[in-house]
């Protein structure tokens, strides 16, 4: 009974790590159509920067808001630059750009800051809480990590909701022309939505790192773990991001956990859950069927 | 933002040439299907003329074996399944639009496959019989892949195909009794026979080593390869796939199942990437998870971009700067105070800027621009003569 | 009334403004690939006046509608509006000068809702009123029911008096309508188009109506261009047009 929860516990921390990178995803596909595979080393190169900072005597904190701040520009900038000029075209062209961009960062990263595993502070202790005689595989660390997400939940459903920016994201990004027509500087609002995107890709970038080893590929898994949650709750669903994230997470926690030596065929799990997705239920668990077209 | 592409082969003129490349896309760099005014010295028929290519690479590559030496021989093997490799992955990508970021799983199906049966106890069985063993194996997995992918397209397939890059080495892993885990198995390379051995000395008089024989055997495949993948993609297969590529509707109105048309140039790719990995396996001396990383697949995605997709020549292109890139600019990095580790890092950096250039500028490749150039010329010209004629 | 926009306030100049040009299109070239779908085309739309564009499919009227907001860039001519020079404008500043576009196909934004869009075409306005946004329900009661509902729930005429509602709140000198009675009942699109008729005679807006159902074009239009093959046959009062038996036949369809 006691390894279930600490199994679900672990499943639901690192679930929720999934989710934050598959709705970083998702905001990119929905306002311009393209997977950015290039989100998990943007990410990475974000926690390089905090590590640099914190290695030079800089807090956890500023290092965090540093990272965070470089992710946004980051976005911004490889939108406009890289991206916008593919944009609307083949969508073979933008795949082939985001993947080249993904082995250029990945590469750059080792180059700058070499290959060797370095280890990453967490900004809480990394010691389950005891009640009792028993130890519950929850950690100050994974209660920030859960918040973290939250709070990043939250904020964006608020900016979406209620605010005249997030109304014009919106409009861009289900009726672009419509939106240009009304007013609407498009451009602006896809360049902010990847910068948006690239925030959340940092946060969750920064958030597995911390406790653990970062190298320029630490992050690798982490983007086929995100693309397989969003598939899995639908590249259109900023929900669906969220739920298939948990249910990911979780999933791959039970074959790790249950099954003997199962750490080192997740990795399988994920691409097993993914090709069955996409066979069976292709739109995601939450595919929506309104109308595109007016 | 986007406007409305501009055909560059439609400011040539109003009148277009069937099946010229309509747009600068990435996958749509089409070998023409008719020679119209082609070179007026090669033999008509498509067979004939391939065959009259094969024989003149062949001698070629002998000379170029026979004149360069030992180290650059070892290149040019790499260079052999590289291209094998390459030339599957762009008649897939560029003739039949589906992007693959797996092939270099697929490629160490290959390889473990060579090595485990080179590892047996006793002796091997002969070589061209452990190549097909590891091409239909190879082809087996292809063929699951193919039918899991053949509903996919674009980033879901890139997606789902890096997917299995990430997931297959791991099962080396998981097996490491059989499959030598982390350090791989190692590979007992078939010293040359005495024909080869005499075959050297008749024509050059090198010695006849190890390495001399493994590049020879990668000349062969490829040779074969590239041949059979040419008349594949001038035949009606072809078409086919283009069909299923560019007009998915017409297609099925026309009573083409695309999913299996797709499935099928999985599985012919898939056969190449085996035949790839088990030439590999020759020559690099060992099969190990660490040779068939992400930066494979995305190398080989690298080497088809440039060279244009659905080139086979461009194939091969950019199969040689995979092979001599990464030595040089290894060297640059050094010469700017890079570390070794640092250096190595240059080349997969290189690429990744290359394909975000050639995307953004040249989606056609280095082939595929040439080519619409002539294409766009040639409608020009053939428009200039139809408006005199009629003036 | 509404406010004073841009350098004309539509209610003090109307009765100045009326007969003169608003919008001026001159030898308008337009091709995408080597299919020429607007080939020299000159109209004007004078203000406080429906001007309608005629012709069959494929005539070239949407296009010529898409290159004077700028989501299609000519090859050769002019468009100005009010005088200004709006031909290389980019898409986004055409409402600031006082021209909305609503597109072919009406353009409500399906997963948003009835209120949202109408927001949405407020957006480059800056602080609107609720006030504003309750004249368009006043004037439109059947989408102020809906007002919470996501925009794909809406019927087609619904969805046009929405995207008529949304220009409007943009406060337009002129604005430009791709086929609004598409898809629509005859008593519907009778609706949509008296209230253009008032709109027009009672708050001097112009209109550019682009539409395939003549008949009713023409019964509500001042003006009437027709267009064949991406050029301008004839441009006459809409009652001359009318008449003409012989043009309508060959050009309109009735």
């Amino acid at each position: 009974m006691q390894q279930f929860v600490n199994v679900t516990l672990s499943g639901l921390i690192q679930g929720s790590v999934f989710a934050a990178f598959a709705l970083a995803l998702v905001l990119i596909w929905r306002s311009t159509r393209i997977v950015n595979f290039a989100q998990g080393s943007m990410a990475a190169a974000t926690a390089f920067i905090a590590l640099a900072l914190i290695h030079s005597g800089q807090s956890y904190w500023l290092a965090l808001v540093v990272a965070l701040a470089a992710g946004f520009v980051l976005g911004a900038v490889v939108e406009r630059v890289i991206v916008r000029p593919v944009e609307g075209g083949p969508e073979l062209n933008a795949v082939i750009v985001t993947l080249g961009l993904f082995v250029a960062i990945q590469a750059l990263i080792a180059i700058v800051a070499g290959s060797e595993f370095q280890s990453f502070p967490a900004p809480f202790g990394l010691k389950g809480f005891t009640f009792g005689s028993t130890t519950v595989a929850l950690t100050p660390n994974s209660v920030f990590i859960l918040v973290a997400v939250l709070i990043t939940m939250l904020l964006l459903v608020g900016l979406f909701r209620f605010t005249r920016v997030g109304l014009a994201m919106r409009a861009s990004a289900f009726g672009q022309e419509v939106a240009r027509l009304l007013g609407v500087r498009v451009g602006r609002m896809l360049t902010l939505g990847w910068a948006l995107a690239a925030v959340v890709g940092s946060l969750s970038g920064l958030l597995i790192a911390g406790g653990g080893l970062v190298y320029p590929a630490y992050m690798d898994s982490l983007i086929v773990f995100g693309f397989v949650a969003a598939i899995l709750g639908g590249l259109d669903s900023p929900v669906g991001a969220i739920v298939g994230g948990l249910l990911l997470g979780l999933a791959l926690s039970y074959v790790s956990g249950y099954i003997p030596r199962g750490s080192g065929l997740v990795n399988l799990a994920a691409l097993i859950i993914l090709m069955v997705v996409l066979l069976v239920r292709p739109g995601g668990l939450f595919s929506s069927t309104t109308a595109r077209r007016a | 933002m986007s406007e409305p592409h501009t055909p560059a082969a439609a400011r040539a003129g109003e009148e277009l040439i069937e099946e010229a490349p309509f747009t600068a896309t990435a996958a749509a760099n089409v070998s023409s299907a008719q020679a119209t005014g082609g070179r007026s010295f090669l033999p008509k028929s498509t067979l004939l003329r391939h065959l009259l290519v094969l024989v003149i690479s062949a001698v070629g590559a002998v000379i170029l074996l026979e004149i360069t030496d030992p180290f650059t021989n070892s290149q040019l093997a790499s260079l052999t399944y590289y291209a094998i490799a390459a030339g599957g992955l762009t008649v897939l990508t560029g003739m039949n639009g589906q992007i693959s970021l797996g092939h270099g799983a697929l490629m160490a199906v290959g390889a473990y496959t060579t090595a485990l049966m080179l590892g047996v106890d006793g002796e091997p069985l002969p070589l061209p019989v452990i190549f097909l063993v590891s091409i239909a194996l190879t082809t087996v997995v292809g063929a699951l892949v193919g039918v899991a992918a053949a509903r996919l397209h674009g980033p879901y397939l890139a997606g789902a195909t890096l997917a299995l890059a990430v997931g297959l080495p791991g099962l080396a892993l998981y097996f490491r009794d059989t499959l030598g885990g982390e350090q791989g198995l190692r590979v007992r390379a078939p010293q040359p026979p005495e024909s080869f051995r005499n075959f050297i000395a008749w024509v050059s008089g090198n010695p006849a080593s190890s390495t001399k024989w493994l590049a020879y055997v990668g000349t062969i495949c490829l040779l074969i390869t590239f041949f059979l993948l040419a008349n594949l993609v001038r035949s009606r297969i072809g078409r086919t796939w283009r069909a299923v590529r560019d007009q998915e509707v017409a297609a099925e109105l026309a009573g083409i199942n695309l999913g299996a048309w797709r499935v099928l140039a999985f599985v012919v790719s898939a056969a190449c990437a085996g035949l790839a990995g088990a030439v590999l396996a020759l020559v690099v001396r060992l099969a190990a998870p660490s040779a068939f990383t992400l930066v494979l697949s995305l190398s080989l995605l690298t080497a088809i971009v440039i060279g244009g997709l659905g080139s086979l020549l461009g194939a091969l292109l950019g199969s040689a700067l995979l092979v001599f890139l990464p030595p040089f600019v290894t060297n640059l990095g050094g010469d700017f105070g890079l570390s070794q580790t640092g250096a190595a890092q240059l080349a997969p950096f290189v690429y990744g800027v290359v394909l975000i250039v050639v995307m953004i500028f040249a989606p056609a490749g280095f082939v595929g621009t040439i080519r619409l150039r002539l294409m766009t010329a040639r409608a020009k010209r053939a428009a200039a003569v139809r408006s005199s004629d009629g003036g | 009334m509404p406010e004073a926009h841009g350098s004309t306030s539509v209610s003090a100049d109307t009765a100045a403004a009326r007969g003169g040009a608003l919008l001026e299109v001159e030898g308008l070239t337009s091709a995408y690939g080597p299919v020429r779908a607007l080939d020299g085309v000159t109209l004007s739309a004078e203000a406080g006046r429906i001007t309608a564009v005629l012709g069959a499919n494929g005539a070239g009227k949407t296009t010529l509608l898409r290159t004077i907001s700028g989501l299609v860039r000519p090859q050769a001519g002019s468009v100005r509006l009010g005088g200004q020079d709006i031909t290389r404008a980019p898409v986004e500043a055409m409402v600031g000068k006082g021209m909305a576009h609503v597109p072919e196909g009406r353009g409500v934004i399906a997963e948003l809702t009835v209120d949202e869009n109408l927001r949405v075409g407020s957006l480059f306005r800056g602080k609107v009123g609720r006030d504003e946004f309750d004249r368009v329900y006043d004037t439109f009661p059947r989408i102020a029911e809906r007002r919470d509902n996501p925009a794909h729930t809406l019927s087609g005429g619904e969805r046009q008096m929405l995207v008529i509602g949304r220009a409007l709140l943009a406060q337009p000198r002129i604005l430009l309508l791709d086929e609004p009675s598409l898809g629509l009942a005859p008593r519907i699109v009778a609706q949509i188009f008296g209230l253009l008729r008032r709109l027009v005679d009672t708050e001097g807006l112009s209109v550019l109506l682009v539409e395939q159902n003549a008949r009713s074009a023409l019964s509500v239009a001042d003006v009437g261009v027709v267009l064949n093959l991406g050029r301008v046959v004839v441009t006459d009062q809409a009652r001359t047009l009318m008449a003409d038996e012989g043009l309508r036949h060959a050009y309109l369809g009735f």
